[in-house]
């Protein structure tokens, strides 16, 4: 853990891993070709990356697996341990965290102007894209069947899915708008790129990251290189 | 708060938590290389007779391990519709075997011992803060019948309303009781000298 997190970070990180636990909890229903149970686990997972930002929300993450990993009841169906792991289904647990740094990542650049459509399009590709990236090849894997067959399986789950980065956004839409400054926001690479350019090679000064919208579409370039 | 471990004093639950790790990962390990399904068999039997080695009651260790059962009742015919009985049987007796072991694992081994396993080994990582890893796991562990607690009066309090499950009327409070909650704690923990 990075010696940056202040003690109030650490209890965000903390409350937020619990708060995954807490709405994994009530009421799985096993849905599905391969009965992986809905929740709403995948909604904290979102909202800990959409409004804790990248380290403290993957932190959050890490810390809720690393707990069911070790054994506590906090998977949906009250499961937990390292049994989930090396079954079939292990595979999210890894996209959870991966979801919750890609979603944290794009949320710190999109502020402090949090917009409804790209927060969408970024929660989506966090929260849906990244963990079925894991999520997917692993159960391919442990079960033996070909990748598409198991993406099919993932299908029914992507309408949930949906619901849940829509309710995330809104979610995160009116905290981040009550509630400045759990996130602090950073610019995009190219438009970092561009300030430091100006500033002749000096750091990103605050000023300029605090308003990472000056991206202006005739002027971007890709200067990441 | 409670996790899923038996107590005992048995082999197993005396072995120290680390090394029974190591040998859990070389055990998954080998499984995955095994193809005969015979072999695999044989696993099964032998991870089986941990149960009874170990003094875990049948019924509670039969409840770690069903609802792999489920999900494997699907799997074993899609992977055998796509490839042969045998592989399939294989697959379903792997990942069998691997769960059978991950639950005597986890049930001959306390939480607090892990945990304490789990800062130990992270104290030799130069960049990670064990202690302040440690007091975030305890922290989690502490506030999960509180959050889960949260969830549930929101949502109750949607019902009485009669307004039920909007799944943003459910999540905005929750988040902001959350985020309280979690200033609370920071305010405390700096209230008792933790602060940097």
């Amino acid at each position: 853990m990075s010696s940056r997190s202040t003690v109030r970070d650490l209890a965000q990180i903390a409350v937020f891993a619990a708060l995954i636990a807490g709405l994994s909890l009530p009421g799985a229903i096993p849905i599905g070709s391969l009965g992986v149970p809905i929740t709403l686990q995948t909604l904290g997972v979102m909202l800990a990356g959409a409004i804790l930002g990248p380290r403290k929300g993957t932190l959050a993450v890490t810390t809720y697996v690393v707990l069911a990993l070790i054994g506590l009841p906090i998977l949906p169906g009250g499961r937990g341990g390292l049994g989930v792991f090396v079954g079939p289904t292990g595979g999210y647990l890894l996209g959870f965290i991966l979801g919750a740094f890609v979603i944290g990542w794009c949320t710190a650049r999109l502020l402090p102007r949090y917009r409804i459509l790209p927060a969408l399009l970024v929660t989506a590709i966090g929260g849906i894209l990244a963990i079925y990236l894991i999520g997917v090849p692993w159960t391919a894997v442990t079960v033996g069947i070909p990748l598409d067959a198991a993406a099919i399986g993932a299908l029914a789950f992507i309408p949930g899915d949906l619901i849940k980065v829509v309710v995330t956004v809104l979610v995160a839409s009116a905290v981040h708008r009550a509630w400045p400054g759990i996130i602090e926001p950073k610019p995009w690479p190219w438009a970092a790129a561009k300030a430091e350019t100006d500033a002749s090679g000096a750091p990103v000064d605050p000023e300029a990251s605090g308003r990472p919208a000056v991206a202006d579409p005739s002027v971007q370039q890709d200067d990441r290189s | 708060m409670i996790g899923f471990a038996v107590p005992g004093t048995s082999v197993l639950h005396r072995m120290r938590p680390g090394v029974k790790l190591a040998l859990l990962a070389a055990a998954v390990t080998v499984l995955a290389v095994l193809r005969d399904p015979v072999q695999l068999a044989v696993a099964l039997a032998l991870s089986c007779a941990l149960v009874p080695l170990a003094h875990l009651p049948l019924r509670q260790t039969a409840r770690q391990v069903t609802p792999v059962l489920w999900l494997l009742a699907v799997a074993v015919p899609v992977h055998a519709w796509f490839g042969t009985w045998p592989d399939a049987a294989a697959m379903g007796l792997r990942i069998l075997t691997a769960v059978t072991l991950a639950a005597v694992f986890t049930m001959t081994t306390k939480v607090e011992a892990l945990l304490d396993t789990v800062q130990a080994a992270l104290r030799r990582v130069p960049w990670i803060d064990a202690e302040r890893v440690g007091l975030v796991l305890a922290l989690t562990i502490r506030c999960v019948p509180l959050l889960a607690a949260i969830v549930r009066e929101v949502i109750d309090a949607r019902r009485a309303r009669g307004v039920g499950g909007s799944l943003r009327a459910i999540a905005v409070p929750v988040i902001v009781r959350s985020l309280r909650t979690a200033d609370a704690f920071g305010e405390a923990l700096v209230a008792r000298g933790y602060d940097d």
